[in-house]
């Protein structure tokens, strides 16, 4: 199947949004996720709702929160201009941020599934052998985990690429700046004698989401191998 | 070395409360489950902060409620070996090893020491019980602690997997001077390879002294001692009869046999005599399939408070309890300083190879 010039644009604009959100979140989803799975605090109850309001907001929500905080005149938007001269309205970089927060509860939940199958006991031993918090996390918690991680990663890359509503309020549908495939699709479908490449990128779509299925599923049962020796 | 430790915790209902004091050599805790023996283990090492109390190792306070210290396990120094080895699963045999340790200088004598030198490249899930068993031991000592804590080490293996093991702790033991506090509730174990042992019962501590003591009934009351009641006592090994599967131990003047040929000519070994397989006569029997019979002289008698008695015995200065019927010491007009006959079959001998 051949794509036009344009329509590869779109797919490798997409690619970059979806890639960048998911790789700049997950260090942080590992870390939400194991404090949800490990600790006890005050306030986890609305950590852990605050976590999971863009699954349950219609997106279109999220965008425009987004949109306030992060806008040309919004205060987290003026102050990352100011600090960073980093401006996220209407730009890829927002369609990025838009990702990630859509995308986060999913990666989240897939890691902390994971973290908590990792005995709690393995975690007991290695302290008794001397092994400080950070160490017990990196070569006890974090290695027993990476199956869950590598799927959690799929799961959230899938996601961040299949963004609509958020993307579409936050940083709207700007041609080679913010159109990526889902909303691309949605222009594309709105002008008469536009569906061959509504339907050439929703092939597209298709493939690249079984292909990162069949990756994380491969991915995983290696990985699961190695753990379980 | 000294280990201070006194604490309370409760779960839900269940309390417990010690005050121990524990000194170098094997100390076992004994006890039924949930008598709060593993309770204590991870309060000492620290994978459980007590309600209120105060831990400390020579000078250095692990636990101090009052004062609010609670040294985290990985700074206690307190090595530990679990019901179920803990293994690292995604690492080989020899990583799990050097977790703890500096350095890999360590493995190879320890992988003698435990025989695992065949092992090294494999990982965890290929390993038997047994095997894995000794690993964890291994990579416990390689984190070179200044105590080892056993939580129940034998009780997931069966009895093959633990004879097996139980000679590599018998080393341990004779060859190093680290303390070892043994968790266990079987017996024999403790028998075996404690110097000293710690009661407990429902979350308490119902005698704290020299394991032979205990088994003697020093201390105990009538519910335990009868429970426990049996001799503890080393012998040295005088000869084999390899015909009949027999090995020849010499206790006081007489010879004592016990099943199998075991150990080498010379050798000492721990045994435990039950108080219940121990029989007493007042003449010499002839004619008896029992092949061990001893002359002793009673030393006290300790009647029950329901049907048993407890005899003490004396072999040639050597100490033996024999738990019988009150109408037996009435029938056979047993008196203290009586000179009789016991007979223990030899079945009845817990050997320590």
């Amino acid at each position: 199947m051949i794509l036009g010039a344009a329509e590869w644009a779109i797919v490798g604009l997409s690619l970059k949004i979806a890639l960048w959100a998911v790789i700049l979140s997950l260090p942080f989803a590992i870390w939400i996720a194991t404090i949800l799975a490990r600790r006890d605090f005050r306030g986890k109850g609305a950590l852990n709702i605050l976590v999971h309001l863009p699954l349950v907001l219609p997106p279109v929500v999220t965008g425009y929160v987004l949109l306030v905080l992060f806008g040309r005149t919004g205060p987290l938007g003026q102050a990352l201009d100011w600090a960073l001269g980093v401006s996220l309205a209407f730009r890829w970089t927002g369609a990025a941020l838009a990702a990630a927060i859509m995308a986060f509860p999913l990666m989240v939940r897939a890691i902390r599934l994971a973290v908590e199958a990792v005995d709690p006991k393995l975690e007991d031993a290695a302290a008794t052998l001397g092994a400080s918090r950070l160490r017990v996390f990196l070569t006890i918690t974090l290695p027993l985990s990476l199956p869950g991680i590598a799927a959690g990663f799929v799961l959230g890359f899938a996601k961040a690429l299949g963004e609509f509503g958020a993307t579409i309020t936050f940083v709207s549908n700007i041609p080679g700046q913010t159109q990526t495939i889902p909303t691309a699709i949605y222009a594309f479908l709105q002008v008469p004698g536009q569906e061959g490449a509504a339907t050439r990128l929703i092939l597209f779509s298709v493939a690249i989401s079984a292909l990162a299925l069949i990756l994380s599923e491969a991915l995983s049962a290696r990985m699961r191998r190695k753990v379980q020796g | 070395m000294s280990l201070h430790i006194a604490f309370t915790h409760s779960f839900g209902k269940a309390s417990v409360e010690m005050e121990a004091d524990l000194g170098p050599g094997v100390t076992a805790f004994f006890g039924p489950s949930g008598a709060g023996k593993s309770t204590a283990l991870n309060v000492i090492a620290g994978l459980l902060r007590p309600k209120s109390g105060r831990v400390t190792f020579g000078d250095r306070v692990l636990f101090d409620s009052a004062s609010g210290v609670h040294v985290p396990p990985s700074k206690r120094r307190i090595g530990m070996v679990f019901q179920e080895a803990r293994l690292f699963p995604h690492m080989t045999v020899e990583r799990n090893l050097t977790y703890g340790a500096p350095n890999k200088d360590g493995v190879p004598d320890m992988a003698a020491l435990l025989g695992l030198e065949g092992l090294l490249t494999r990982q965890p899930a290929t390993l038997s019980g047994g095997e894995a068993q000794r690993v964890a031991l291994g990579r416990a000592l390689l984190s070179k602690p200044d105590i080892l804590l056993m939580d129940e080490p034998l009780s997931a293996l069966d009895q093959a997997r633990k004879e097996e093991l139980l000679p590599y702790f018998e080393r341990l033991r004779d060859q190093s001077n680290l303390p070892i506090i043994y968790v266990s509730h079987a017996m024999d174990e403790v028998a075996r390879l404690a110097d000293r042992m710690l009661l407990m019962e429902q979350g308490r501590v119902i005698a704290n002294g020299p394991v032979d003591r205990i088994f003697a009934g020093e201390g105990l009351d009538q519910r335990h001692s009868r429970k426990l009641a049996s001799t503890i006592f080393a012998a040295k090994v005088t000869g084999h009869a390899p015909e009949d599967h027999l090995t020849e131990l010499r206790f006081g003047a007489t010879p004592l046999w016990i099943p199998g040929v075991v150990g080498t000519l010379g050798q000492e070994m721990r045994l435990r005599i039950d108080a219940r397989d121990v029989m007493l006569m007042t003449t010499k029997p002839e004619g008896t399939s029992a092949l061990n019979i001893l002359p002793v002289t009673i030393t006290e008698i300790r009647p029950g408070p329901s049907t048993g008695a407890l005899v003490a015995l004396d072999h040639d200065g050597s100490p033996l309890m024999a738990r019988i019927t009150k109408r037996s010491v009435r029938n056979l007009n047993l008196q203290v300083g009586d000179h009789v006959f016991a007979m223990v079959k030899s079945m009845s001998v817990a050997r320590d190879g």
